[in-house]
């Protein structure tokens, strides 16, 4: 039998592809005739020094992938499955695993930490193995070198795979002591170095309290340090990601080592190798982000109460930093704008100087200003560039008053070098600054404009010239007109300074989108959401041009649908195009559909535009999938009762839409038109809410569907049961459970992350969405008594949303609206139980005192209904 | 060990289109979500008032007719501010201290008022609903806390009695919840006191057992659009006199709408607002209709007057608009012109082109305006409100703009922002480019009558005018029927309204 597995491992990995299949097919079946024994032979053969390399590399691999997975439902059957394994397989594989990361084959090693990791990351969670952390550390330094080396490497991905809770403090010490001993320069391996560097990065959130105590934090941040002068460049490397991360995770430790974590990062940006110079970029980018959010959760106002204190590390260090960060901006690479995954230290540092303006804001505008008056002008492209670039990369963060003289008087510079620089790379930056001065100084917010009467016709011009350019500065000068249109979006029905060259800007938006070369640089889509922003932001006064691109942009979207025997390459290209033109009809419906007027002449239309989207449904791609459902959602909230007509036809594609687990985004967006068409359509949406209902609950009972979906979901029962009243009926039984035990789970979820109280909030809301729905939809009905088995347990989840203190102000909002809602559906019945409620008082007075109006709003129907329900 | 992730590169564009219209579609279905419920619990809101008018009797707006007041010296601005907001959704506090010309505006606000037919609207035939409108007052009628009060177009109160309709009636056990409310809109006829109902839209009630079984079969049946058309293309039965007072074990409170028919003292009921608290304000009139049919005969509200059941609630008999359903409406008896009805219209308060009245001698005694003495003014007569900046509007929104008087003129005169004034129309008539009002040649009279609670709405003033001038002709409702049959396959032309 060993002998066959080394033979299948290794034709599983023949050229031949009927050898490699056949290969293939006989491990599959081993697997699925007995797994204990398929797994114990994997593990036999990784941990055999006598088989080739080959395959225990791969039996190691196949290992690994029986114990993890991508998507989240595998990989949670794949965990049962190991759980649920024989014990003593479990001890003789885990032994086998443990022994390989001594062998002399390095890629055996490697493999076998990797196994590790993933074993730990299933077991340590439920207090299984807990000798794994002393088993590995046990004599390390005793070992030989390559032994040493897998097993930091070993420890390294046990930190990635498992939480900082589940390994107890005193193993977390003797891991840090021998990955920082690892690191240390004592440490004359190489090797041994770089993965102890490594497994640091990994082991950096289990430090928490190593990082607390000073003598501790001392040696780790000294031998971090000298790492970064390592003659290894790797080493360098990864010891300047562990200085990013610790920048993130530890912020407030880095007083003490600020000013020598400068003269580092300075040294590696001006001398050592681009991998390095720039991770000692990031790490000021890091910084920068780290008091960005500081200061914008305090809003500047800091008092010894305060969580994080903002140290100003940016401001402090902005005289030699600014100047540091200037010079990389000369370092461009030929041809980076044409290349979508350029990332160089030009690039890097650009970034690094907006993110500088954003943290220190109109501090760093002197600095740069004699950088830029000195080069913008100058023979060289790189300076020109470079000062361009540096303009541009300043204009988020200062304050307008400190920026509009400026580029008022830059703006005539930019318009000409638009046009006449030789340089495509300096055009290109030229009309991505332009893009900035409209994005962050043009609009209503702003007293003084800068774009007047006097310099909107050459702008325009200008812009619209540079559209016919090379494909990567035409894709920047539609991204300028594209804010230049978001300033005027508060035009209202008034008059928009842009409606004396709408057409002209729609024209030439159009001709862009049917360039030839209109692939390069994403200049298509780039073109498709200017004009959207162009007809979002447009007025009353341009409706009859809006009008006009209807048949033109269903002419277009007819042609792709019509398109014959395309190779896959064309295919994908129409389904991108369909999904562009479907978003742009969406934005289109939405324009039209808001004003009466409108909405009359544009809604003959509706039955071809229907009749394409659903066309659109046979094509494989879920972008456009999702642009046509987007589309039809506006159509239906345009069309009110009279969507009923696409009803029998759009059904299976509704149905379609929320059976699609895999592209979640699909299935979220069909869930918000479900919403859309109940209330567009109101009772006419029963014949169909049977199939909707049953798709609903399955999406709900799936630990296959994107969380994410699950909130919008129970909203989307509100909506139902608002549409058809008492039809609601049915569903009860198996909406109210289903209801219910959510509610549970988020009640309490004392110890999460802002991400899970995040998510927890937006599930909550969803559950009261649907509550309220429910009792509105019944009120009246002489079927309320049906809801009223339900009404303890609702004033129960109420109360215990009022206790847990973490609600957020949506949540506050709904859930006191559902009190008013009960009270009003049930009216006197619910009196003694509203009465009985721990804190329903007490919540209703919190809200009516509020600062929110909406709350209040919500808070002063609940006691309308409640002081009702109460005196009946 | 991780890579780090690089950071998005910064001069690449920053914006997903993509990612921003989802988030744009997720807002609005946000906030689409978030008006379904606000309406929802508004109408129960709003008529909570309604339903307790005695609670503070000090303020019952009806009573302060004869005393109008100048608005602005009335209402703390406060009061006005809100009020002005958002008339569907203030506070019922406040409705309650709303006074004079205020509260009639906000009472007449419930009513959906019809446009006046100046043009034939397409596809008549397959589209709309005619009936013969009952000579007698507009009114909405409420029936609560045992009693029914009907209210006039300007919000004043022209009945208070005792009704067969739910909770229209001390006589019954009150014990239940008084949570439900039905607003149907009614004519009343004076000659024989009838109501005749002509639209209903809200009803409301738990306990009306013998309603349940209908509403439940009605709400069940997925064939619902076929069902009513079949139903509408016979007349509707007008009503069962031998049904006797269904037994209830609770009552309820109900608003009515109707028109008060002074000759034979009946209110026909033209439109039901709230039946026992399902808001009909969102359905179709074909929905509405088949519920006013269903629905109100069971309750008894149309037998005959006793002491509980003072007047007597009438169904219109609604027609298709075809030949023969626009003839039948048109056979003469007393009544007002016709009321075109589109069939997809929901019940929208205020003016609206998807209801329309149309008049001519022979079926109405009143096509063209008297005066206050009952004679017709030689030159015809409009009421325009006074704006801001001294135009003068009608009470369509928006309003149209027939005139302007200068700011000496106003001052000397002594009018203010918002007075009705009535104007008449010179020698130069209207004039017209293009379908567009573009001169009136009007003459200044006065202030209008205080009772007012609009201005005229546009499509009156031009039927009134062509009333006076080129009358649009029964013949020609007649023959837009044949033609629009003709034209059914034309394919339909973009017009551009810029």
């Amino acid at each position: 039998m060993a002998m066959e597995v080394t033979q299948i491992l290794l034709n599983a990995q023949a050229v031949d592809g009927t050898v490699r299949k056949q290969a293939e097919e006989s491990l599959k079946q081993f697997q699925e005739q007995n797994l204990p024994s398929f797994l114990l032979s994997l593990a036999g053969e990784l941990s055999n020094e006598d088989k080739p390399v080959e395959s225990r590399k791969l039996a190691g691999l196949i290992l690994k992938n029986a114990l993890d997975a991508k998507e989240q439902h595998r990989k949670l059957e794949l965990v049962q499955r190991w759980l649920s394994l024989d014990t003593s397989a479990k001890a003789q594989i885990k032994a086998g695993l443990l022994k390989t990361l001594s062998s002399l084959a390095p890629d055996a090693r490697s493999t076998a930490s990797q196994v590790i990791a993933k074993v730990a990351g299933i077991e340590l969670p439920h207090k299984q193995w807990p000798e794994l952390i002393g088993a590995l550390l046990s004599n390390i330094h005793q070992l030989p070198a390559h032994t040493r080396q897998a097993t930091l490497e070993t420890l390294g991905y046990v930190c990635e795979e498992v939480s900082p809770d589940v390994v107890d403090q005193d193993q977390v010490n003797k891991i840090l002591t021998a990955v920082v001993q690892g690191m240390n320069a004592s440490e004359s391996n190489s090797d041994v170095r770089l993965v102890a560097t490594r497994a640091l990065y990994n082991a950096l959130g289990f430090a928490q309290a190593n990082f607390s105590n000073d003598m501790e934090r001392d040696y780790i941040m000294r031998v971090v340090c000298e790492a970064t002068l390592s003659p290894e460049l790797k080493i360098r490397q990864a010891a300047f990601e562990c200085l990013v991360a610790i920048s993130s995770t530890y912020y407030e430790k880095l007083s003490p080592y600020i000013q020598d974590i400068f003269n580092i990062t300075a040294k590696a940006v001006k001398e050592d190798e681009e991998p390095v110079a720039l991770q000692a970029i990031e790490f000021w980018s890091s910084v920068c982000d780290e008091e960005i959010d500081i200061l914008e959760e305090y809003g500047g106002d800091f008092t010894g109460d305060s969580d994080i204190p903002c140290f100003y590390f940016v401001k402090q260090a902005l005289p030699v930093l600014v100047p540091m960060l200037l010079e990389t901006l000369l370092k461009q690479e030929e041809d980076q704008d044409q290349d979508e995954g350029a990332w160089n230290i030009a690039m890097a540092g650009g970034t690094c100087l907006g993110l500088v303006a954003q943290t220190v804001g109109d501090d760093v505008v002197q600095l740069v200003m004699p950088f830029i008056e000195e080069n913008i002008t100058k023979p060289d492209w790189r300076q020109r560039e470079a000062a361009t670039y540096a303009f541009g990369s300043i204009l988020e963060g200062p304050s307008p008053e400190k920026l509009i003289p400026l580029v008022n008087l830059a703006l005539n510079f930019m318009l000409t070098a638009l046009m006449k620089d030789p340089n495509n790379h300096v055009k290109d930056t030229t009309a991505w600054t332009l893009g900035r001065m409209f994005e962050f100084l043009h609009g209503s917010a702003l007293e003084t404009p800068i774009i007047t009467q006097a310099n909107i016709q050459q702008i325009i011009t200008v812009l619209l010239q540079s559209m016919k350019d090379v494909p990567n500065v035409a894709e920047k000068a539609c991204g300028a007109l594209y804010f230049l249109a978001q300033g005027y979006e508060d035009a209202g029905s008034s008059s928009s300074p842009l409606t004396p060259f709408f057409q002209e800007i729609v024209q030439a938006l159009l001709t862009v989108t049917h360039r030839e070369d209109a692939g390069e640089s994403r200049l298509r889509t780039a073109a498709y959401e200017t004009l959207n922003e162009v007809v979002r932001c447009s007025t009353d006064e341009t409706a009859p041009m809006v009008l006009q691109l209807v048949p033109l942009i269903m002419m277009e979207l007819h042609q792709t649908l019509e398109a014959q025997k395309l190779s896959s390459d064309e295919r994908e290209k129409q389904n991108e195009l369909q999904g562009l033109l479907c978003g742009c009809l969406q934005v289109i419906i939405q324009k039209l559909g808001s004003s009466e007027p409108t909405k009359y002449v544009f809604m003959q239309y509706a039955d071809q535009m229907m009749a394409l989207f659903l066309r659109v449904f046979a094509s494989r791609s879920a972008t456009a999938h999702e642009e046509a459902m987007l589309a039809i959602g506006a159509l239906a909230y345009a069309a009110g009762t009279d969507f009923a007509k696409y009803m029998s036809e759009f059904y299976r594609y509704l149905e379609m839409g929320l059976q699609n687990f895999e592209d979640y985004q699909v299935c979220a967006i069909t869930v918000g038109v479900v919403g859309d068409i109940c209330r567009a359509l109101e009772d006419k949406i029963l014949p169909y809410c049977d199939g909707v209902m049953t798709q609903l609950l399955k999406d709900l009972s799936s630990n296959q569907l994107h969380r994410s979906v699950k909130p919008p979901i129970f909203s989307c029962f509100g909506d139902i049961a608002l549409a058809i009243g008492e039809n609601f009926e049915k569903y009860l039984m198996y909406a109210m459970p289903m209801l219910q035990s959510a509610a549970e789970l988020s009640a309490h979820i004392s110890g999460a992350d802002d991400d899970m109280l995040e998510y927890t909030n937006s599930l909550r809301n969803g559950i009261l969405e649907a509550y309220s729905g429910i009792f509105q939809g019944f009120k009246g009905s002489s079927k309320t008594q049906l809801l009223m088995p339900y009404a303890p347990h609702v004033l129960q989840f109420l109360d215990s949303l009022y206790m847990e203190k973490d609600m957020d102000d949506a949540v506050s909002k709904t859930a006191i609206g559902v009190l008013g809602d009960l009270a009003d559906t049930l009216g006197s019945n619910a009196g003694p139980l509203i009465q009985q409620s721990v804190s329903s008082r007490d919540f209703l007075n919190e809200c009516l005192s509020s600062d929110d109006h909406l709350i209040r709003e919500s808070a002063e129907w609940a006691k309308l209904a409640i002081s009702r329900a109460i005196s009946f | 060990m991780a890579p780090h992730d690089l950071r998005r590169p910064f001069k690449r564009p920053a914006i997903s289109d993509q990612q921003r219209r989802r988030e744009i579609s997720l807002q609005r279905q946000a906030q689409n979500r978030r008006d379904a419920q606000q309406h929802a619990r508004c109408l129960a809101s709003t008529l909570l008032y309604l339903q307790f008018p005695q609670a503070e009797p000090a303020s019952e707006p009806e009573l302060e007719l004869e005393s109008v007041p100048e608005f602005q010296a009335e209402f703390g601005t406060e009061l006005e501010v809100e009020f002005e907001a958002s008339p569907r959704e203030f506070d019922i506090r406040q409705a309650s201290k709303l006074k004079g010309s205020q509260a009639r505006k906000w009472f007449a606000g419930q009513l959906m008022l019809p446009e006046w037919m100046i043009d034939v609207p397409d596809q008549l035939a397959q589209d709309w609903y005619v009936f013969a409108r009952p000579a007698g007052k507009r009114c909405f009628v409420v029936s609560t806390n045992g009693t029914t009060v009907s209210r006039l177009r300007n919000g004043s109160i022209l009945n208070r009695f005792p009704s067969a309709l739910p909770n229209g009636a001390r006589a019954r056990d009150a014990s239940g919840s008084a949570q439900s409310y039905s607003i149907l809109d009614c004519i009343f006829h004076e000659s024989d006191q009838t109501y005749y109902v002509i639209d209903m839209v809200c009803w409301r009630g738990y306990s009306l057992y013998d309603c349940t079984a209908e509403f439940r079969f009605f709400w069940l049946n997925s064939k619902l659009a076929e069902r009513s058309e079949w139903f509408y293309s016979k007349p509707f039965p007008i009503c069962s006199p031998q049904r006797s007072w269904p037994e209830m074990p609770l009552l309820n409170h109900i608003p009515f709408s109707c028109i008060f028919h002074e000759s034979d003292q009946t209110y026909y009921v033209i439109d039901m607002v709230c039946w026992r608290g399902y808001s009909l304000y969102d359905c179709t009139a074909e929905f509405r209709f088949f519920w006013l049919n269903s629905k109100l005969a069971e309750t008894g509200a149309c037998d005959q007057p006793s002491y509980y059941h003072r007047y007597r609630f009438c169904l219109v008999q609604v027609y298709n608009c075809d030949q023969a359903g626009l003839s039948a409406a048109y056979v003469p008896y007393v009544k007002d012109g016709l009321i075109f009805y589109n069939k997809h219209a929901h019940y929208q308060t205020g003016n609206t082109p998807l209801a329309l009245v149309w008049k001519d001698e022979n079926c109405s005694q009143y096509v063209i305006d008297t005066d206050s003495k009952g004679q017709i003014p030689s030159q015809q007569q409009v009421v325009l409100e006074l704006q801001d900046n001294g135009n003068l509007t009608t009470s369509d929104d928006p309003p149209v703009v027939f005139g302007f008087l200068d700011e000496g003129f106003v001052q000397k005169s002594g009018l203010h922002p918002g007075n009705l004034l009535r104007f008449a129309i010179s020698e130069g008539g209207l004039s017209f480019v293009d379908g567009k009002l573009a001169r009136a040649d009007l003459k200044y009279l006065g202030k209008s009558n205080r009772a007012r609670a609009f201005a005229d709405s546009y499509s009156k003033v031009v039927f009134q005018h062509m009333a006076r001038h080129s009358p649009l002709q029964f013949d020609d409702l007649l023959a837009s029927i044949g033609s629009s049959i003709d034209q059914e396959d034309k394919p339909s032309e973009v017009e551009m309204v810029g």
